[in-house]
C-alpha cells in the first residue's frame, strides 16, 4: 500500500505520523514543524532574549543532542550563542561513553565544550563512591537523589565558568509528566508548588533556566533525532532501575496508550496546581557555604555532601535534617567549602 | 523510598524500636483487654468495640471538624449501593438514632440513581448474579467481583448472605422523619436487560425502606427532562463564621429543649414502620419511557472511549442528583468516597487535565454549584476499614455493576490508575495516605493571581472556572492548539497582546482579536460548545463524534450562553465599566 503524501508539502511521500495529531508528514516537513514549535515555545515564553550566552546541559543522550541541534539551527534567528557544558558524574562504564559522544558532537557542530567533573567540584566524591557509601543502609540507595542535586550544582558551576547568562536542559514533556506524577505519589508538596512552569527565572544570583523542549513528547524527540541522523548515546544509566521514577514512567506509558494526549494533559495539570501557601517552599536565599541558591541555610548540595563526608549519607534525605550542623567547621576532609578564590562568587 | 523525606532504613537515635507483629497473646492496642479481631495498618490490632469506636469517631470528627452542616439542615445521601456509601448511610442512621447529646443534628434523605438502561453495553457483563435463591428475611451483601483482585480485601470475598438487623426507626424526635433514600442504580449505562434492572431495584428497595429515611429512586434517563437551570451556578451562600455555627447550634439545642419539655414524645408509629405511604408513589419515579432509554443508549454508544464514557456518566449523575436535591430542598449532598477512592480519583484527574480543580474534586466540600454543597464525610476511611466494618457489623449493600466493571486494565485511564495505585500500595504501604495528605494541601483557586471566582466564565459541564489559556501561549494548551495551526502551514501568529485568556464565546470581557469574526462561529455549534468547556471536558468531548445525542438541557444552555455572549459583544461599547483601567481585564 503506497504511503500517503505529506500533509504539508503535498509533494514528498509521508514517512511518519505525528503521535498526537496523527498527521502524516515527510521527514523534512516534520523536522521543520518540530523546530517551529520549539521556536514558538522560546519566543512566546520569552525564554532566551537576544544576546544571551546559552549553556546547554549536554549529556550525550537524545534529549540534549536534539536540543543542541535545534538551538544551533535557531541561533541566528534568536540571536544567541551556544556553549556546551557536560557533567562527568564519575559513573564508570556509562559516563565515559556518553562523554565521548558529546565530544564528537562538539567537534561536528564546532561548539565550545566544557566538562565539569564531580570529582573536582565535590571533594573527590564520584557517583560510584556515593553509591558505595549509601549501599549499606538496607533500603534503596537513593543514587538519583544525590546525582540530580549535584548535577544541577555542577551545571551551574560549568555555566559560570564559560560566562553563560542562561542554562537550558533537554527535559521533554514526558519528563515533566513523570515528574508531576512522581511528586504526587511521594507527597513532595514543595516541588509540586515550584514545578510546572517554564523553568526558573533565576533568583538570588542563580542563572535562569528553561526547557525549550518542554512541550515536545519523547516520541517526537526520537523521531527528530532519527530524521536528522543525529549521533547520540542511548544507554540507560546503571543506577536507573533503582529509581522511583521508573514507576511513574511505566504508568505514563500505559496512560499514553489509553489516551495519546495524556502527556500534555499532565503537563497542563502541573501548570495549574494550586498549593496552600504553607506548603510552598520559602523564598530562596543563599547557601552559607557556597553561596548558591538555597531555601535553607545550606543548599541541598552542601547538605548532601555534608552527610556523605560524615559517613551518614542519608542525613540530608530524611525529614527535618536532624543532626545537620548548619555551621560545620572548615578544614574537615573533603570539605566542599574551599577557599573562595578558586570559585566565582555570585553577585546578587 | 516512596515518600520523600521518609527514612525507612534509619531511625534517629532514641526512638523506640517498631512495634512487633501482633502475636496470639496480643491484646487490643486501645483497650488492652479484649482479643483483637482486626488489624488496621501495620501492627494496630483492634478489638471489635474499639474498632467500631475508632471508625465512628473518624466519621464524626470529619463532620465536626469542618462545621459545614448546620443543625436542622436537610442532607441528601447519595447511595450507590456500594460498600462505602452503604457504610456512610449506616453511620448517618446510627448517628441520628443516638441519645440526644451525641445525636447528629441534620435531617437525612437517600437517593439512588438507576443507571441501567439496556442496550448500552460497554463490557459484556452478565455476572455477579447469585445462583441460589435467598432465604426470606435476609438481605444479601454482594460479592464484589470487581474488588476481588484488590489485595486489601482478599480475605473478605467469601461472605454472601448476612442477616441484617432492622434498625429501629428514629426514636421520638420532634424533627420530621424526612429522610429520602435516594439510591443510584446505573443500569442504563451498563447494559443490563429490563429484568435484571427490575431485579436490582427489587433488591434496592427493601434496604432503602429499612433505613427509615425518605428515599428516591431516579432513573438516569431523567437527564433528558432536566431543565437548563441545573447548569446555573446559583449565588453562593456565604460561609458562616465560627461564631455563626456555634450560635446556630446553641439556638437549635434550646429549641430542642423547649420542644422536648412541651410536646410529648415523637410519633410512636415511626418506630413500627417507615412513615412513607403517601410519598411512596412519588418516590419511585415512573419508569423511564422507551424513547428516553433509547436516547441514553444512543448517547453512550456513540462515545468512543471508556474514559470519556465514565466522565460523561459522572457528569450526568452529578447533574441529576443536584436537580433532585434542589427540587426537594436539600442544601447538602453527601457522597461516600473513601480515602482510597479519593486518592485514585486525584491521580486520575491529574492525568485527565483537571489539575486546576483537584481541590474541588477531592476535598471535603465542593461548593462549585452554589446553593448545594457536596460533602465527603468518608474521606478519612480507607477502603479496607470500610470493608472490615461492613463485614463485622453487617451493613447491607447491593452490588451494582458499573460502567467499567470487568473492563480490562488498559481500557480507561480510571482503570489504569486504580490498578497502578493499588499495586504500588502493596509495595509502598503509605502510598494512599501520602496522596491523601498531599491533597489536603491543595487550595481552591487559581495558582497565581487573584481568584477569578464568580466573575470568570464557568465550564458548561463541570461548572468549574475555565482553565484554558490563549491559543498561542507557552503552555501545554498553547502547544496543542498551535500545533493545529502549524498543520495549516500558516505562520504562527506571535501576538504580543495582553488580552487575558478566555474562550471566544464566553460571556466576559477580554475577547481575543480573532473573535472579531464572531459570525463565523454560528455555523459551527460544536466549536461553540467546546469553547465553553474547561480543558479536560474539551478533551473528553473529542471522543464524542457528534454532540447531538447530548441531553437537551446541555445543548440549550450552550446556545443560551453563546447568544448572551454575542449580545454582550454588540452592546459592549455602550456599557459603562467600573473604571477604564479595568476594562479588558477579567
Amino acid at each position: 500500500m503506497p504511503a500517503p503524501p505529506c500533509a504539508s508539502c503535498h509533494a514528498a511521500r509521508a514517512a511518519l505520523r505525528r503521535p498526537l495529531s496523527g498527521q502524516a508528514l515527510c521527514g523534512a516537513c516534520f523536522c521543520a514543524a518540530f523546530e517551529a514549535e520549539v521556536l514558538h515555545t522560546v519566543l512566546a515564553g520569552r525564554l532566551l532574549p537576544p544576546g544571551a550566552v546559552v549553556a546547554v546541559g549536554a549529556s550525550g543522550g537524545k534529549d540534549s543532542t536534539v536540543l543542541a541541534h535545534v538551538l544551533r539551527a535557531l541561533a541566528p534567528r534568536l540571536g544567541i550563542s551556544l556553549q556546551l557544558v557536560a557533567v562527568d558524574e564519575g559513573i564508570g562504564g556509562y559516563r565515559d561513553a556518553a562523554l565521548a559522544a558529546v565530544r564528537r558532537q562538539a567537534a561536528r557542530w564546532e561548539l565550545p565544550l566544557t566538562v565539569v567533573a564531580y570529582e573536582d567540584l565535590f571533594g573527590g566524591w564520584t557517583m560510584d563512591a556515593v553509591a558505595r557509601s549509601t549501599a549499606g543502609s538496607g533500603r534503596s540507595r537513593s543514587c538519583c537523589t544525590f546525582c540530580g542535586v549535584l548535577r544541577r550544582r555542577a551545571l551551574e558551576e560549568g555555566a559560570r565558568r564559560v560566562g553563560a547568562t542562561h542554562i537550558v536542559t533537554g527535559h521533554n514533556a514526558d519528563d515533566m509528566a513523570e515528574t508531576v506524577l512522581m511528586n504526587f505519589l511521594r507527597g513532595d508538596a514543595g516541588r509540586l508548588a515550584r514545578g510546572g512552569g517554564l523553568g526558573s527565572p533565576g533568583e538570588g544570583g542563580a542563572l535562569p533556566r528553561c526547557r525549550p523542549l518542554q512541550f515536545a513528547s519523547q516520541k517526537e524527540v526520537v523521531l527528530y533525532a532519527h530524521f536528522r541522523r543525529l549521533d547520540y548515546f542511548s544507554e540507560e544509566c546503571v543506577y536507573a532501575p533503582e529509581a522511583f521514577r521508573g514507576h511513574a514512567r511505566d504508568l505514563l506509558k500505559r496512560l499514553e496508550a489509553a489516551r495519546p494526549s495524556a502527556v500534555l494533559d499532565l503537563v497542563h495539570s502541573a501548570e495549574r496546581l494550586a498549593l496552600a501557601p504553607a506548603a510552598r517552599p520559602p523564598r530562596p536565599g543563599a547557601c552559607s557555604r557556597c553561596g548558591a541558591l538555597a531555601s535553607r541555610t545550606l543548599c541541598q548540595a552542601c547538605a548532601l555532601l555534608d552527610g556523605l563526608n560524615r559517613g551518614r549519607p542519608r542525613l540530608a534525605i530524611g525529614k527535618g535534617r536532624r543532626g545537620l550542623d548548619e555551621e560545620a567547621t572548615p578544614g574537615t576532609p573533603g570539605d566542599p567549602a574551599r577557599p573562595p578564590a578558586s570559585k566565582a562568587v555570585p553577585t546578587f | 523510598m516512596c515518600q520523600v523525606g521518609e527514612d525507612y532504613g534509619e531511625r534517629a537515635p532514641g526512638e523506640p524500636p517498631p512495634a512487633p507483629r501482633p502475636s496470639r497473646e496480643q491484646k487490643c492496642v486501645k483497650c488492652k483487654e479484649a482479643q483483637p479481631v482486626v488489624v488496621i495498618r501495620a501492627g494496630d490490632a483492634f478489638c471489635r468495640d474499639c474498632f467500631k469506636a475508632f471508625y465512628v469517631h473518624k466519621f464524626r470528627a470529619m463532620l465536626g471538624k469542618n462545621r459545614l452542616i448546620f443543625p436542622g439542615e436537610k442532607v441528601l445521601l447519595a447511595w450507590s449501593g456500594g460498600p462505602s456509601s452503604s457504610s456512610m448511610v449506616w453511620q448517618v442512621l446510627e448517628g441520628l438514632s443516638q441519645d440526644s447529646a451525641k445525636r447528629l443534628r441534620f435531617v437525612a434523605g437517600v437517593i439512588f440513581v438507576d443507571e441501567r438502561a439496556p442496550g448500552v453495553l460497554t463490557v459484556a457483563l452478565r455476572s455477579a448474579t447469585r445462583e441460589k435463591p435467598l432465604p426470606k428475611g435476609k438481605w444479601p451483601t454482594p460479592h464484589s467481583s470487581t474488588r476481588k483482585h484488590r489485595p486489601a480485601e482478599r480475605g473478605l470475598e467469601g461472605f454472601s448472605q448476612v442477616e441484617v438487623a432492622l434498625q429501629p426507626a428514629l426514636p421520638g424526635s420532634s424533627l420530621s422523619l424526612d429522610s429520602f433514600c435516594l439510591g443510584f442504580s446505573e443500569g442504563a449505562a451498563c447494559g443490563q436487560s429490563l429484568e435484571e434492572r427490575s431485579k436490582t431495584l427489587a433488591e434496592v428497595k427493601p434496604i432503602l425502606q429499612a433505613t427509615g429515611f425518605p428515599w428516591h429512586v431516579v432513573a438516569l434517563e431523567e437527564v433528558f427532562s432536566l431543565p437548563p437551570s441545573v447548569l446555573w451556578c446559583s449565588a453562593q451562600e456565604p460561609v458562616g463564621s465560627e461564631g455563626a455555627y456555634k450560635a446556630a447550634v446553641d439556638s437549635f439545642l434550646q429549641q430542642q429543649h423547649v420542644l422536648g419539655a412541651g410536646g410529648g414524645p415523637g410519633p410512636t408509629q415511626g418506630e413500627e414502620q417507615p412513615p412513607q405511604p403517601p410519598l411512596d408513589p412519588q418516590n419511585l419515579a415512573r419508569p423511564p419511557t422507551p424513547a428516553q432509554t433509547e436516547a441514553l443508549s444512543q448517547l453512550f454508544c456513540s462515545v468512543r472511549t471508556l474514559t470519556a464514557k465514565e466522565e460523561l456518566l459522572q457528569t450526568l449523575r452529578t447533574h441529576l442528583i443536584l436537580h433532585m436535591a434542589r427540587a426537594h430542598g436539600y442544601s447538602k449532598v453527601m457522597t461516600g468516597d473513601s480515602c482510597t477512592r479519593l486518592a485514585i480519583k486525584l491521580m486520575t484527574n491529574l492525568a485527565l487535565g483537571r489539575g486546576a480543580f483537584l481541590a474541588w474534586d477531592t476535598g471535603f466540600s465542593d461548593e462549585r454549584h452554589g446553593d448545594v454543597v457536596v460533602v465527603r464525610p468518608m474521606r478519612d476511611h480507607t477502603l479496607k476499614e470500610v470493608a472490615f466494618y461492613n463485614r463485622l457489623f453487617s451493613v447491607p449493600s447491593v452490588f451494582t455493576p458499573a460502567v467499567d466493571t470487568k473492563a480490562p486494565e488498559k481500557a480507561s485511564i480510571h482503570r489504569l490508575m486504580e490498578a497502578f495505585i493499588l499495586r504500588l500500595q502493596t509495595q509502598f504501604p503509605s502510598t494512599v495516605s501520602t496522596v491523601y495528605r498531599t491533597s489536603e494541601k491543595l487550595v481552591k483557586g487559581p495558582r497565581d493571581g487573584p481568584a477569578a471566582g464568580d466573575s470568570g466564565p464557568r465550564c458548561l459541564l463541570c461548572m468549574c472556572a475555565l482553565d484554558v489559556d490563549a491559543a498561542d501561549s507557552a503552555t501545554a494548551f498553547g502547544a496543542q492548539t498551535s500545533s493545529h495551526l502549524s498543520q495549516m502551514q500558516s505562520p504562527i501568529p506571535l501576538t504580543e497582546t495582553r488580552t487575558p485568556p478566555g474562550p471566544c464565546c464566553s460571556p466576559g470581557v477580554g475577547w481575543a482579536q480573532r473573535c472579531g469574526q464572531g459570525a463565523c462561529r454560528r455555523e459551527d455549534p460544536q466549536t461553540c460548545i467546546e469553547e465553553q468547556l474547561c480543558y479536560s471536558c474539551r478533551v473528553n468531548m473529542k471522543d464524542l463524534p457528534s454532540l447531538d445525542p447530548l441531553p437537551p438541557y446541555i445543548l440549550a444552555e450552550a446556545q443560551l450562553r453563546t447568544h448572551r455572549a454575542w449580545g454582550l459583544q454588540e452592546i459592549r461599547d455602550c456599557l459603562i465599566e467600573d473604571s477604564d483601567d479595568e476594562a479588558g481585564q477579567s
